[in-house]
């Protein structure tokens, strides 16, 4: 077991340079010249875009970007935004919001995903079971950024329960209604998944068996059945983890919550490959350590699995 | 509808199904197995609405002008605003177009995008999860990373470049170009979930014991992988694919925000919730039909999903 | 069955719930303000903000993030009145010029900078040469260009450290020499980009900018990235335009739809500009009433129909595209009454601003027919542009009245942000019209032809070319006579009407909103508070 950590760690290694290359690349790729649009609706003095271009090393080959990138990025200096902020500051100042914003989204949508889910899976079909399957589709279908300003107009503007946008602080409270909107859609999916996933189990031989052998119900249930039926909810849970933390472009907009998601957005829109790739390679990082953690989960949960 | 609950366990005929099923690997020409999942999907009424509904929504984007005289295009600014009437049965929006006749010419592009970016992302997806699963070792590490990579890329940078560089920002491109652009950036960017969720469920699979008993006698790759593997691991990711669906016509909506998705003269229903979302406290019927549209495309999908699902498991009967 | 009937059973309850949430979207609240009543002159007031694009120097801050907070920071030597757009002397004592070519400026005296030492000649000539300085790569050094000396000092690697136009008589008095008589210079040195610099300055541009000291009426205090800018006022400050308040929070925002929100719920006390989603259906009128604030913009909406591109020089052409537009009715449905119709190419307002001066941009589809059929332009016409805030429901809009007079196949091609857009429009490698905005950067008729629709222009978007124009706008900037300058900047703006090298379309209104808070709030024409009218009522 511990070996197979130390390989997945070692293997956190070629990801982190493949990842940032990637980003950089894609960054780099981006058409448009960054400083087209700085100067409004006239082109900027050539002197200016010469500074800025000897500045950023724009000049050079996207080889030799990245790694003078990386060079800085080994010293600690994550670079500079065009308007001169260190990207390492506002990192520093967004990630942690973002964080718990994911982490809301993530418990509200695990916990009512799940027992919708649980609740439907062992009711079978019904009058609940057509509700949470009409609802989470009408949640799937509708994009993001219309749940959010809908719950930001009708909860903040029209009935005054929240603040239409979560102030510097971000408290938690402050941040239940986005991460509702945020993980609205993985909400849906989480319970259409343990629906599924329960509704089959229920017919494996070791459910019939443990039934057979006259166990409680709740035991077959708590022990046997939710055991077996979380493993692919558990990996979607900790796909979306990763993905939240990247993911929240739009929720972050909506609600003007300094996150991350508003600075990889700037970022591309500015070409700034200094944000956006020390943003992503922050994000890969927690997502393969994530995802790490729950490839071992597995292994608790499902003694079936072994790594060797 | 058969509840197990309500007909208290598993009828006579289910259980003879199974029977022979369970024995098809050994027994010469068996009923297949998708002749029994045709003969009880036909039975269900949830199968029937939903293949109606999906027949039905095909055939508004094969042959639009069937349903309305009207072109995606029409547009009448002095009738701007004006909610649903005789004239235009859902409205018509903030630009004087006629919301019903956007609707079905919408139908087409959103079909499209939802269902081929979904086939593309579980094939693709799929293969690499059970490929990763079945081999173990260093072939599930290398894809299985690969797959991270690709999933820690924002959406949105990731479709803004594939989706500029392919053709430039400002141009017109033709409408069968914009639809496999976005297509192929939306399933470049999402087969890393249908990849884990298939490789999971290809690493419980494979430790069953008619697997291995499979593996044991000698049967080759492709029947392992095709006879015992694929039946035991399509249900979750069936699952995933009816909702990827649905959220996949919403990230079409999204792009279509940035700039960079379908756009004019090619209407589709994302273009038509993302038009509407500045606009639905004044013109609700802007966002309520299309969105309508799209709930009851992608809950007829999931109906047709789960019922497809019940039936193709041997164990569900 | 049973299962049947709880599947219709739910899609009722859905259904009703989401008709529910949006029905609630119906009916908003608004508060009468208080007219009346004491001011509290120590109050905080907070006004809806974008990141800055640029660091806080004031001559490489040309947008509406860095302004907000630079401009309050920072007096230039005149000012403009915000309801006329009427420059007045601000900083300075008095310019005098006899041939619009030599320009004699006086300083007042006791002015100070924040930190405390004194404002002189030296301050604003230091900071001038600085900015223009090629080897600086300010943004706004082309704002200097009309000086003696600007072409040295521009080059990338200039062969001088300070123009030769500029001459430093006294403490208080400085004397600027142009490179030919250029009228407008007077109203033109109003611009954030000629305020002065301290010191402090020189020695450390970077850490400067982290923290801006200058001689306005407020001073700045704080800035947290991407959440906000924190000034208070300046005590000592001397000129006119002080302020009646104590602090000022510059907010930002990513999203002007929040900030709305905010504001309407009053927690955000001032927004210049409001959100699409106000504006549908006119619901900013109800949502605000009393709290609704106008003013006057500089800005002008164009079509650019570039002669680049084939088959797009053709005269007949571009007035069928231009008759061809609803202006009335487009601004009337699709923006609902914060635009209005333009049929020139200066903004109503402006000295010299004539009524009708394009006699084809009045809608007449019948005429729109007939030079089409006559310019014999085949094929399908677009409008480009970035989609976001808002640009792209005019622009289809436009394309729809297009189609439908002339029965063409029109579509709108859009590009995801203003960097791409713009780059687009500067490589010339626009392939159909495009939007061609302008926000002049003084009140002067000058700056709405010049830069425009000179062949060496630096927005010349459609890359106009008329000798006879040239020569005119020439004339014109070399006419010391303000009357006579404007008369010759209107023959050349009649010529431009001729050759439709853009199409006007509509010119922004200004329209914003204030918190109940404020008694009094101004919107000044480049679309920013006029902090000096804010007044708040005292709880």
């Amino acid at each position: 077991m511990s070996q197979y950590i130390l390989r997945r760690l070692l293997q956190l290694i070629p990801v982190f340079f493949g990842t940032t290359f990637l980003i950089y690349a894609l960054v780099w790729a981006v058409p448009g010249d960054p400083f087209a649009g700085k100067c409004g609706q006239v082109a900027c003095p050539p002197a200016y875009i010469e500074m800025m271009t000897a500045k950023f090393n724009l000049d050079d080959s996207i080889f030799v970007q990245y790694f003078k990138y990386l060079g800085n990025l080994f010293t600690g200096d994550w670079g500079e935004t065009f308007n001169g902020v260190s990207v390492g500051e506002l990192i520093g100042n967004a990630y942690p919001v973002t964080v718990r914003l994911a982490f809301i989204a993530v418990a509200i949508e695990a916990i009512i995903g799940l027992s919708a889910g649980i609740l439907t899976g062992l009711r079978g079909k019904g009058f609940l079971d057509n509700l949470v399957l009409m609802s989470t589709t009408f949640l799937i279908s509708i994009p993001v950024f219309v749940t959010a300003i809908v719950l930001q107009i009708v909860l903040g503007s029209e009935w005054g329960l929240i603040d239409a946008s979560v102030s510097e602080d971000a408290t938690i409270g402050e941040l239940i209604v986005p991460g509702i909107a945020l993980g609205s859609l993985s909400m849906a999916y989480i319970a259409r998944l343990t629906r599924a996933s329960i509704a089959e189990n229920r017919h494996a031989d070791y459910v019939r068996t443990a039934v057979a052998k006259g166990q409680p119900r709740s035991r077959v249930v708590g022990v046997h059945l939710l055991r077996n039926s979380v493993i692919p909810v558990l990996t979607f849970i900790g796909t979306d983890i990763g993905a939240l933390m990247g993911g929240a472009i739009v929720t972050e907009g909506v609600f003007n919550i300094n996150g991350i998601g508003g600075l990889i957005f700037r970022g591309i829109q500015n070409r700034e490959g200094a944000t956006v790739t020390g943003v992503v390679v922050l994000l890969v990082v927690v997502y393969l350590l994530v995802s790490l953690i729950v490839d071992l989960l597995y292994a608790v949960l499902d003694p079936r699995i072994r790594y060797d | 509808m058969t509840d197990p609950n309500v007909a208290g366990g598993v009828s006579s005929v289910d259980i003879a199904a199974a029977g022979v099923v369970d024995n098809s690997a050994l027994a010469h020409k068996p009923r297949s197995l998708g002749g029994d999942a045709w003969r009880m999907l036909r039975r269900r009424p949830s199968f029937v609405i939903s293949a109606v509904i999906i027949a039905l929504v095909v055939l508004i984007a094969i042959a639009p002008d069937l349903f309305t005289s009207r072109a995606a295009g029409f547009s009448d600014l002095a009738r701007a605003n004006e909610g649903p009437s005789a004239d235009a049965w859902f409205g018509y929006d903030n630009q004087g177009y006629d919301v019903y006749a956007r609707t079905i010419h919408g139908a087409r592009a959103s079909l499209l995008v939802g269902v081929f970016a979904t086939v593309l992302t579980i094939l693709i997806g799929s293969t690499v999860g059970i490929i990763a699963g079945y081999y173990g070792r260093l072939v599930d590490s290398l894809f299985s990373r690969i797959g991270d990579i690709f999933a820690a890329l924002p959406f949105v940078l990731g479709a803004i470049v594939i989706l500029t560089t392919f053709n430039a920002p400002g141009t017109n491109p033709g409408a069968v170009t914009i639809i496999v652009q976005v297509v192929v950036s939306i399933a470049a960017l999402s087969w890393p979930v249908a990849m884990r969720i298939m490789r999971s469920a290809t690493l419980v699979a494979k430790q069953l014991d008619y697997v291995k008993a499979a593996r044991g006698l000698g049967a080759s790759t492709p029947r392992i992988v095709f006879r015992h593997l694929l039946p035991n691991t399509v249900a979750p990711v069936l699952v995933y694919g009816t909702i990827a669906l649905g959220a996949f016509i919403g990230a079409e909506a999204t792009l279509a925000y940035l700039g960079v998705g379908v756009r004019p003269p090619v209407v589709s229903w994302g273009v038509m919730i993302s038009d509407a979302r500045d606009y639905f406290r004044v013109n609700p019927h802007m966002l309520l039909f299309p969105a309508g549209f799209v709930t009851i495309t992608v809950l007829a999908f999931v109906m047709l999903g789960d019922g497809i699902r019940d039936a193709l498991d041997p164990k569900a009967r | 069955m049973r299962a049947s009937r709880g599947f219709w059973g739910a899609t009722a309850v859905v259904a009703t719930a989401a008709l529910l949430l949006t029905a609630c979207g119906g009916g908003g609240s608004s508060k009468e303000d208080k007219g009346s009543g004491a001011t509290d002159a120590n109050a905080a007031v907070s006004v809806y903000g974008t990141e800055p694009e640029n660091s806080l120097i004031p001559a490489n801050t040309n947008e509406l993030g860095g302004s907000k907070a630079l401009k309050p920071v920072f007096s230039a030597l005149v000012g403009y009145k915000s309801d006329t757009a009427e420059p007045y002397n601000l900083m300075a004592e008095s310019i005098t010029t006899t041939d619009s070519k030599i320009f004699d400026i006086k300083l007042k005296k006791g002015w100070k900078f924040h930190d405390g030492t004194e404002v002189k000649a030296k301050n604003f000539v230091d900071a001038w040469n600085y900015s223009a300085n090629g080897k600086n790569g300010m943004q706004n050094a082309s704002f200097f260009e009309q000086i003696q000396g600007y072409d040295e000092i521009s080059a990338k690697e200039p062969s001088v450290k300070e123009m030769s136009g500029l001459k430093i008589v006294n403490d208080y008095e400085f004397q600027v020499t142009l490179k030919g008589p250029f009228s407008v210079f007077a109203t033109k040195i109003g611009y954030l980009a000629f305020a002065p610099l301290p010191d402090k300055f020189f020695a450390d541009p970077e850490a400067f900018a982290k923290n801006p000291i200058g001689n306005g009426p407020l001073k700045f205090v704080s800035r947290t990235p991407n959440q906000s800018m924190k000034l208070t006022r300046f005590d000592e400050y001397q000129g006119e335009d002080k302020v009646k308040f104590k602090d000022l929070e510059v907010r930002i925002y990513t999203s002007q739809e929040t900030a709305y929100q905010d504001l309407l719920s009053n927690r955000l006390d001032f927004m210049e500009a409001l959100p699409p989603a106000a504006k549908a259906g006119g619901k900013y009128k109800t949502d605000l009433g009393e709290r609704l604030v106008e003013g006057n913009l500089l800005g002008i909406s164009a079509l650019a129909i570039p002669y680049y591109v084939p088959g797009y020089d053709n005269l007949d052409l571009r007035k069928a595209i231009s008759l061809a537009i609803d202006r009335e009715q487009i601004v009337k449905t699709v923006m609902n009454d914060t635009y209005s119709p333009a049929d020139g190419y200066v903004s109503r307002g402006i000295e010299g601003f004539r009524p009708g001066v394009c006699e084809f941009c009045k809608y007449d589809p019948v005429k729109a027919k007939e030079f089409w059929a006559k310019s014999g332009y085949t094929g399908k016409l677009t409008i480009a542009s970035n989609a976001d805030g808002g640009r792209k429901e005019p622009l289809v809009a436009a394309c729809n009245s297009i189609k439908n007079a002339l029965d063409v196949e029109c579509d709108f091609a859009p590009a995801t942000d203003f960097g791409q857009w713009r780059s687009i429009v500067n490589g010339r490698k626009l392939t159909g019209m495009g939007r061609s905005d302008w926000s002049a950067d003084y009140p002067s008729i000058e700056n709405y032809l010049n830069p425009r629709y000179k062949s060496t222009g630096s927005s010349n978007d459609s890359t106009y070319k008329n000798p006879a124009v040239d020569a005119l706008l020439q004339q014109a900037d070399q006419t010391a006579d303000k009357a006579a300058a404007i008369k010759l900047y209107q023959q050349a703006e009649d010529l431009i009407a001729k050759d439709l090298p853009q199409i006007p379309v509509w010119e922004e209104k200004g329209v914003g909103g204030k918190s109940n808070r404020l008694k009094v709030a101004k919107l000044d024409f480049g679309r920013l508070a006029d902090y000096s009218s804010i007044e708040v009522a005292a709880k």
